[in-house]
Parts: structure tokens; C-alpha cells; sequence
């Protein structure tokens, strides 16, 4: 069938998607193995924000054992035990295996099970396609393959809660020689036990990603509607891109390393156990030969990457909602843009700052680090453009841009204190302690999960044709944004004093956490308002959920583009059937020319031609003026 | 050597188009000939002591790299492909020699084992 | 709805869809290969003195097998190129090549030289036992001319009780001295009926040559099968590619069954790319 003859002629969606397969498809082509984007993304979307919110119920439980260690937790403490064995919560008192369990679980969930498949994978999969003015990703049965491996990963990894002797413990980085032989020996299944599940599992989520990474380039690269030049890209697309690059590229030595540790495990190899392994007194019988140190380099050859895969969909998102409610264009595009990929090529090359504590040697040492701080100044230049965004415009303060100018600080404040660990010498000291926690949570949680809340927020009109409620919105914004903080600001604090993260007892046990006090309490007491403020925060959380649920039904209908932006997804009807546009949509101008002079609208959209006025207008004077 | 050129729509053109492809067909094959004999040179090396071990495995690995590059260059076509694909390729050769080259640099650099 | 450039070039990038996806995700191959080789170098340069074996694979068989995944990546290029003349019987019988190639490496790999490894019995001794063990090690003479130190005694494991291995010796620890034993050989020379008596207390580690027996094992195994799974890969969608269910697609569109053909055989030159590598890295070095 001629594409183009169809496009003239069904003008009416629901005509078009009826003559189509669309509706031979039964309920389970339709909703559950699509192979349509905009299922796909709402699929991951889903499931990022579940376990999201799985991985958050993790830390509330450690935050009881951090806060008060070694008591019984009240009410939830007697079901624990009945859900994830006696071993884990014996009345109520959380072990120390249970605890470890929670920590590296949480950390796997919330990076590659809540914020990938959130942050790049749903958005990148409902918005993308629509933002270039293509029908659909290049290759939709891949997209369906992407999304059920990331399915397969994730249910392995919630199974490894279950088997005996629990969920991975080693940390979410899975060091080694600890994960190496950790979950073994008497008791442990050789196969079905928490560390291997963890690794079988990440095979299927790289492999995920990897089929996803290559599916968003090639569409970003070849579907892009007429018109839309790579200068005329929203920058959420080119964040996107980027991203998937790193996807690309830097998850393989990670899988490479998983094979590896799974071999170790599964075939007695020693790829990263070293000669003369010592375990409880009593010498492994291994080959040997093997180095802790090459699992770390592959593992940040990914992990470092991977933190800019993290907060790069958030940068899009924010750019996006930044321009659109503070109606005028974005700041600095151009900049934007090559800073972005200024970012995704040094990111490959930072990795070992991660590492400063092996004891590297002072040639390398410089190399990195002057690597990790040049990676600061395009971080700088977004940020600042951001910010500039902002100057002048009419700021429209509904909750998409709340969550939007909330990230803005909470990212600075992030960015600005990972600079002390960028150094060697500083780093030597706050190593593994609550500072470090403080910093990158402050970029992926008000950072990053503000920036998807945002998109949620912004989004969801497009996919549902209903706006979610403004006040419930807001009801959800504030006590997050005041909970967020009180979470992780006294953490820098515990971290300067020295306080380790690691630490089971929330430091009870040790002077350090003990014998000073700051700002009237000691490092261990500064624990219970963190607490508190995380319990807090998970409350504040329903009326997000309920919103989200309630708004789907019964939401206030919108049109198709209710928040008045530029860019193409708003051309398509809301929700976009399937195929996504009534009328091929053509680019004619940037994404962001909002507040055009001249014009009776304070938008104007990219598929709006340039009319012949505006033409004179934009031309260049035809010979410099000079004075 | 260059990539045979796309098919013609118009029957007339069909015969010296496949008269094209018939000559790419001889190059392939005189590549695969190159390949086997490589094989064969490559073995035979190995047996050859050229002073260290470090020449031995220099040796071999200029020699397989000539392979692969015979390869790339033909079979997949790399020696006329399109701009985009060499940049793909060029960011990834640059991202796995850095991984090469640093973890190198990193563990020579380890004052505590050397 | 139909997805664009599928079959046809995208004006601007000159490419259709599915070069670009293959190429982008060979791109991702290479980094992971690629970290698998730097593990290997790693590993290599890290390894003690004389815990690197050196000629323990079939050069022979290697070779042959090398040569195989030459011919069939001919093949296929061959297939791709009767498909763009539009000879489907020729591409049919290309295709088959490729297939029994790909087939014949797999056997040879997992039916030969895999399990003959694993009947082959090694012994580590410990450093202070070695002295004891000088007429299979032959270490005076090594050390004399600079090479590196023997530590394991090899061969086929006769039989075990609780205090001793008796071990058919290999021709390297039957006849140490021999300044022939120095470099490996091209036909491997198979197991003599010397049989040696090895104290279990003086052996620091004794297994079959699994992946567990050494570092060099560990990343032969891993390397090779990792690749043989991208062979059966291969295999597979060569298969689709082959059966009727292709004819079909060649009638509709033979332009969008050569892209296919274009694209597995990207994927298939390069695992056959990568062995060029494996091959001397495990067999010749």
C-alpha cells in the first residue's frame, strides 16, 4: 500500500487504525505482547515505576535497622519473615545477611530495573518516535523482544529473594572476591542462589538494553520526519541518543564481565579470584591467577557510563517542560547539545575514579582525574543554560515545571559536591562513607526521579488524553521535594564525620558515630530523622499513585496538546492511535520557538511552514553594519 | 574494491549488472584464497622462534590483523561504506582501545605490585 | 502502517534500517569481545611463572577449523551475491555450504576437542616438592637456558588411591630433557606409556584440563564458547534463511531477502573475524 495515499485519505484515526490490523489484533497482541512503541513504553513505564517503588521498600525496611538496630520492627517486621524466610527478619530483627540482601537489591532495582527502563526505555520508547514524526521504531519486534527480556531479568531477580540463603548480598558493584564466593558452599543451590540468579539475571537486562540501544539510534538516525534536521532535534531526542549510546557500548564489557563471574562460579574458574584465596581460615581450592582488579575496571567501564544513562533522559526531560513553561526557547541549544555529547564521549574514560582506594599510581591517577573534572564543564554548561532558560520567561508554575525547577538545585547540588571526590586525595577520606551517598543520591534521586516525575506528570495527557490533577500533584511535590532533602542533607554531614556506609548498626557500635555531635546530635542519632523523613516520603508518595490510577479514568479530558508546546508528539491525537499520525508530520523550523514575535499564538509548532513575513524577517542583514 | 552497485530496475541494464556482481565474485574468492594461505603463514610463524615470545605474539597478531582488515574490508564490505557506519566504528575502536590501553596503564601503574 | 527504509535507502544516510541496527550492534560485539580479550591479556601478563600452558591445543584441527569459518564466510558472500543476481538456486546451495560449515565447526569444537581436553589429566606440583619430581620436569636444564619453569606434570590419569596419582605421562614430562619438548609441536604427540607415580601430597591442585584448571583454560573455555554460541547463532538464522518460508519472501520482495542475507552475513564474518584472532591467541602462542 502506498504510504503516502493513506495518509491522504483517512483523516478520521479510529478510520485508519480499523482498516488497518490494528483491530484483528485480540486483547493480549493488543496490550501485553505489542509490538506497538507506545504500548512498549507505557509497559516499561509501569514496571520501572513498580519497582521503583519495590526498590524505595527496600531501603524503608534498612532504614528501620540503621535507626533502630537490633530492635523488633513493629506490625510489618512479623509478615517478613513469612515472605522472605525465616533467615531474614527472625521476630522482626533484621540479620545482617538480610540486610546486605536489601542493600545491593536495592541499588540493582532502582538503577537497572526502576531508572532504565524509566528513564530511557519508557520515555524513550512513547516520546521519541513521536517527537521525530515516525509511525512506530524501526524495528517494533525487537522493541517487544527488548521489553520481554527486561521482563525475564526482572522476574529472575525478584526470585532470587526467595531461594535459600537469599537475594545477592555483595553490594550492587558485586566486588570481588566477595561475590565471587559468596552464596555458596553448604545450604546454597549452585545454580539457583542469590548472587548467580543476580548475575543470570543482568544477562537478560543488558541484553535488554542492548536490543533497546540499538533500536532508538537507528530510529533517532533514520525516522526522523521530513524536515527534522539533527539541529532541529528536541533535546530530550538527542539526550536519548546519547544515552543510547552508552547503553551500547558500555554494557558489553559489564556483560563480558558477568560471563566471567558466573564461570567462576558456575565452572570454578578464577577470573577474578587471585592466587593463595584464603576463606574462612582455610585456603580455596582454585586455579588462581585471577584479579579483583579487572572486575572493577569492567564493572565501572559500564558504572561510570551508566551514571550519565541515569541523569541524560532526566537533562530531556527537563529541557522539554523548562522551555515549554517558561515560554520561550531553550537557552543555548546548540551548546546544550554539544555538551551532551561531550558528556557521553568523556564518560567513557572516567571510569577509574571509582577506583581511587585500590591504591592506583600517580600517572594514572592524574589521568582520571583530570578526565572526571574536564566531564564537570559541559555538566556546567547544561546546567547553566537551564538556568538561563529560565531569564525572562513567563513562568507557568504547574507541577510538571515544579518537579522541573526542584531538579534544577537538587542536581547542582549533587554535581557540585561529587567535585571533592573527583579528587584523589579528598576522595581517600570520604571514600564508602554517607557523603558518597549523599552525592549521588542527590543527582539520581532529586535529580534524576524528579526529572521522570516531571515527564510523568507532562506526558500522561498525551498518552491517556486526560491530565492528571493539579493539586494532587502538588500535594505529591512538596512534602517530596521537603522529605528528599531532609533525607540526604544530613547525610553529607554523617559522611564528613566520618560515618561508613556499610555499617549494619547504622553506627551504633562505633565511636566515631558516637563521641561528637553535630548540630545537637551524634552521627548515629542523625539516623532517626533520616528515617522518619524516608517514611515520610514513601506516604507522600500516594497521592501520586492514586492520581495516576484515578486520572487514567477520570482525569480532566485535554486536547491534543494541552500544554501548548511545539514539538511534533503534540500534533498527534492523544492518545496516538496506532501508526501515531493522522498526517505524516513535516518539520519546518527548531523546537522551541515559543514567544515568536509577530505571531497571535505564543507558540508556534515545528510542523507550522514559515511563512514568507517571517522569512524577510529571520533574513541576515545581507552585509555586516557597521558603525 | 568497491561495493557491487544496486540492482537496476530496468530489465536492459540486468545483464551488465550481473556481469558487476559476477567480478565481485572473483574478487571474494581470490580474498578467500588470500585468507586460507594467510592461515596456513600463520602457523607456520608460530613455529619459527623470532628471539622473545613478545615477537612471536607481535608477529602473530600483525599477521591476524591483516586477516580481520581482509575481512572488513571485503566481505563486510567496509572498504566503500557509508560515512555514518565509519563513525560508528571509529567511536568504538577509539572506546575499546581506551579499554585496552588504560586497564593496561592502571595495572602497570600499581606502585604496590611492581 | 508500514515502517520506512526497510528495503529501501534513507536519501540522506544512503543506508536502510537494518544495516545500520547490525552495524550498531556489532559495534556493541566489539566492546564485548573486546573486553574479553583485555581480560585474556590481563590475565596473561599477570600469570605466574609457568602456570601458562603453552601447545596443550590440536594445531591441526585448529587449522582446519579456522579454514572452515574462512570458506563459509565465502559461502555466504557468495549466497548474498547470487541473491542480488537474482539466482536463487545458487544462493540455495551456498546458503547449505554456509550452514554445514557452521555445522562442522560446531562439532569439531564440542564433540573433539572439547572433551579430549576434558580426559586430559594435569598435576600441580608444589614449589617445594619440585626438586622431587626433576626427571619429568627437567627444570635444570629450562633454567640453564633461561625458560621458564615446569610446575605441572600432564598426561591421562591411570588411576588414584588416597595418597597417590598414577599418571600415563605425556611426552613433554616422559622425556623433560629433550630440547625437541621446548616448543610445541604440529601433529600432538599422543601420551606414552611411561607412567609416573605422583605423591597427592606433594601436588598443590590436580584436575581434567576443565575450565577450573587454569587461568588459561578458564578463558579458552569462555572465549571459545562464547563464540560457539555465536556460531549456532549463526546457524539458526542461516536456517530461517534457507528454508521454504525464504522462497516466499524472495518472490514478494527479493531485494528485502538479500538485505536479510546481507545483514546475518555481516554478523557471521565478524564471528568469523573474531576467530581469526582466538585462533592464534589459544593454539599458537
Amino acid at each position: 500500500m502506498d504510504p503516502s495515499a493513506s495518509v491522504e485519505t483517512h483523516h478520521d484515526p479510529h478510520s485508519h487504525a480499523g482498516e488497518h490490523e490494528h483491530h484483528e489484533l485480540g486483547w493480549w497482541r493488543k496490550y501485553i505482547f505489542s509490538t506497538d512503541h507506545k504500548v512498549i513504553g507505557i509497559q516499561y513505564g509501569l514496571c520501572g515505576l513498580a519497582f521503583l517503588f519495590l526498590g524505595f521498600c527496600l531501603m524503608m525496611l534498612m532504614r528501620w535497622q540503621l535507626a533502630y538496630p537490633g530492635q523488633a520492627l513493629p506490625v510489618i517486621g512479623k509478615f517478613l519473615p513469612h515472605i522472605f524466610g525465616p533467615g531474614s527478619m527472625p521476630d522482626g530483627k533484621m540479620t545482617p545477611d538480610f540486610y546486605n540482601s536489601l542493600g545491593a537489591m536495592h541499588g540493582t532495582i532502582m538503577i537497572f530495573l526502576g531508572v532504565v527502563p524509566l528513564a530511557f526505555a519508557a520515555f524513550g520508547n512513547f516520546v521519541v518516535p513521536l517527537q521525530i514524526g515516525a509511525p512506530d521504531m524501526t524495528f517494533p519486534k525487537v522493541n517487544a523482544a527488548s521489553f520481554w527480556a527486561f521482563g525475564v531479568g526482572g522476574v529472575i531477580m525478584l526470585i532470587s529473594f526467595f531461594v535459600p540463603g537469599g537475594a545477592a548480598k555483595s553490594g550492587w558493584t558485586s566486588y570481588t572476591p566477595l561475590a565471587g564466593i559468596a552464596d555458596s558452599g553448604p545450604g546454597h543451590n549452585p545454580v539457583f542462589n542469590g548472587q548467580t540468579l543476580w548475575l543470570i539475571g543482568f544477562i537478560f537486562l543488558i541484553t535488554s538494553s542492548l536490543l533497546g540501544a540499538v533500536n532508538f539510534i537507528t530510529t533517532i538516525i533514520q525516522l526522523r520526519a521530513k524536515g527534522l534536521t539533527w539541529m532541529r532535534l528536541p533535546f530530550f531526542v538527542w539526550a536519548q541518543f546519547v544515552t543510547a549510546f552508552l547503553l551500547l557500548l558500555a554494557f558489553p564489557p559489564l556483560e563480558a564481565a558477568i560471563v566471567m563471574q558466573l564461570m567462576d562460579r558456575l565452572a570454578h574458574t578464577s577470573f577474578f579470584l587471585p592466587t593463595g584465596l584464603v576463606v574462612n581460615g582455610v585456603p580455596m581450592s582454585i586455579s588462581g591467577g585471577g584479579s579483583p582488579l579487572l572486575w572493577q575496571h569492567l564493572f565501572w567501564f559500564l558504572g561510570h557510563p551508566e551514571v550519565y544513562v541515569l541523569i541524560l533522559p532526566a537533562f530531556g526531560i527537563v529541557a522539554e517542560i523548562l522551555a515549554n513553561n517558561s515560554r520561550k526557547p531553550l537557552w543555548g541549544y546548540k551548546s546544550l547539545v554539544f555538551s551532551v555529547l561531550v558528556i557521553g564521549f568523556l564518560s567513557f574514560i572516567v571510569w577509574a575514579h571509582h577506583m581511587w582506594l585500590t591504591g592506583m599510581g600517580s600517572a594514572v591517577s592524574a589521568f582520571f582525574q583530570t578526565t572526571t573534572l574536564l566531564i564537570s564543564i559541559p555538566s556546567v554548561i547544561i546546567l547553566s543554560a537551564f538556568f538561563i532558560s529560565l531569564w525572562g520567561g513567563s513562568i507557568r508554575f504547574n507541577v510538571p515545571m515544579l518537579f522541573t525547577i526542584a531538579f534544577l538545585p537538587m542536581f547542582g547540588i549533587g554535581g557540585l559536591t561529587g567535585i571533592p571526590l573527583a579528587f584523589n586525595s579528598a576522595d581517600l577520606y570520604l571514600h564508602d562513607t554517607y557523603y558518597v551517598i549523599a552525592h549521588f543520591h542527590y543527582i539520581v534521586a532529586p535529580g534524576t526521579i524528579f526529572g521522570l516525575f516531571a515527564g510523568v506528570y507532562y506526558w500522561f495527557p498525551k498518552a491517556t488524553g486526560r491530565k492528571m490533577s493539579e493539586f494532587w500533584g502538588k500535594v505529591h511535590f512538596w512534602p517530596t521535594l521537603i522529605c528528599m532533602n531532609m533525607i540526604f542533607l544530613p547525610m553529607f554531614l554523617q559522611g564528613m564525620a566520618g560515618m561508613h556506609r556499610r555499617w549494619y548498626d547504622g553506627g551504633q557500635g562505633w565511636n566515631v558515630a558516637n563521641d561528637h555531635t553535630i548540630w545537637g546530635l551524634t552521627g548515629f542519632q542523625w539516623n532517626h530523622p533520616i528515617s522518619w523523613a524516608a517514611w515520610a516520603m514513601g506516604l507522600a508518595q500516594i497521592p501520586f499513585i492514586i492520581n495516576f490510577f484515578w486520572s487514567i479514568k477520570h482525569g480532566e479530558k485535554v486536547n491534543d496538546n494541552p500544554w501548548e508546546a511545539t514539538t511534533l508528539e503534540w500534533t498527534a491525537p492523544s492518545p496516538p492511535p496506532h501508526g501515531n499520525f493522522v498526517h505524516t508530520p513535516v518539520a519546518y523550523r527548531g523546537p522551541y520557538e515559543y514567544s515568536l514575535p509577530g505571531r497571535e499564538r505564543d507558540f508556534t509548532m515545528q510542523n507550522e511552514p514559515v511563512e514568507p513575513a517571517e522569512r524577510t524577517r529571520r533574513k541576515p542583514p545581507a552585509e555586516p553594519v557597521l558603525a | 574494491m568497491n561495493n557491487p552497485p544496486d540492482i537496476s530496475q530496468d530489465p536492459k541494464e540486468y545483464e551488465e549488472y550481473a556481469h558487476g556482481i559476477q567480478k565481485h565474485v572473483r574478487g571474494y574468492l581470490m580474498v578467500g584464497a588470500l585468507l586460507l594461505t594467510f592461515t596456513v603463514i600463520t602457523v607456520a610463524l608460530s613455529y619459527v622462534h623470532f628471539g622473545t615470545d613478545k615477537a612471536n605474539i607481535a608477529i602473530a597478531m600483525l599477521v591476524a590483523t591483516l586477516k580481520a582488515g581482509a575481512v572488513a574490508l571485503v566481505f563486510m564490505h567496509l572498504a566503500a561504506e557509508k560515512r555514518l557506519i565509519y563513525r560508528i566504528l571509529i567511536f568504538t575502536g577509539f572506546f575499546v582501545m581506551g579499554l585496552f590501553w588504560l586497564i593496561l596503564l592502571a595495572w602497570y601503574d600499581y606502585p604496590i605490585f611492581h | 502502517m508500514e515502517i520506512p527504509y526497510t528495503v529501501s535507502n534513507r536519501p540522506d544516510t544512503g543506508l536502510w534500517n537494518a544495516k545500520i541496527g547490525i552495524w550498531l550492534f556489532l559495534a556493541s560485539e566489539v566492546m564485548l569481545f573486546g573486553a574479553l580479550f583485555s581480560a585474556y591479556i590481563f590475565l596473561r601478563i599477570d600469570a605466574a611463572p609457568g602456570t601458562w600452558p603453552h601447545g596443550l591445543l590440536n594445531v591441526p584441527v585448529g587449522t582446519m577449523n579456522t579454514a572452515i569459518l574462512i570458506i563459509s564466510s565465502v559461502t555466504v558472500v557468495l549466497a548474498w551475491a547470487a541473491l542480488k543476481m537474482r539466482r536463487y538456486r545458487a544462493y540455495w546451495w551456498y546458503m547449505l555450504a554456509t550452514i554445514t560449515c557452521g555445522l562442522i565447526f560446531l562439532t569439531v569444537k564440542l564433540a573433539y576437542e572439547w572433551p579430549q581436553k576434558f580426559e586430559h589429566f594435569g598435576a600441580y606440583i608444589k614449589p617445594d616438592a619440585l626438586a622431587k619430581y626433576e626427571k619429568y620436569l627437567g627444570n635444570e636444564r629450562r633454567l640453564e637456558k633461561g625458560l621458564e619453569p615446569r610446575i605441572e606434570i600432564t598426561g591421562h590419569l591411570h588411576s588414584q588411591n588416597a595418597t597417590e596419582y598414577e599418571v600415563a605421562l605425556d611426552p613433554v614430562n616422559a622425556d623433560p630433557d629433550d630440547p625437541a619438548m621446548d616448543r610445541p609441536h604440529f601433529i600432538p604427540l599422543p601420551v606414552t606409556d611411561k607412567i609416573a607415580t605422583i605423591e597427592k601430597a606433594d601436588v598443590q591442585r590436580a584436575t581434567m584440563f576443565l575450565p577450573t584448571h587454569s587461568a588459561y583454560f578458564a578463558s579458552y573455555f569462555t572465549i571459545t564458547g562464547l563464540h560457539g554460541l555465536h556460531v549456532l547463532g549463526g546457524v539458526i538464522v542461516f536456517i530461517y534463511m534457507w528454508l521454504p518460508v525464504s522462497k516466499k519472501l524472495y518472490q514478494r520482495n527479493p531485494e528485502h531477502l538479500a538485505n536479510r542475507v546481507e545483514v546475518s552475513g555481516l554478523f557471521w564474518h565478524f564471528v568469523d573475524l573474531v576467530w581469526i584472532f582466538v585462533f592464534p591467541l589459544f593454539y599458537l602462542l
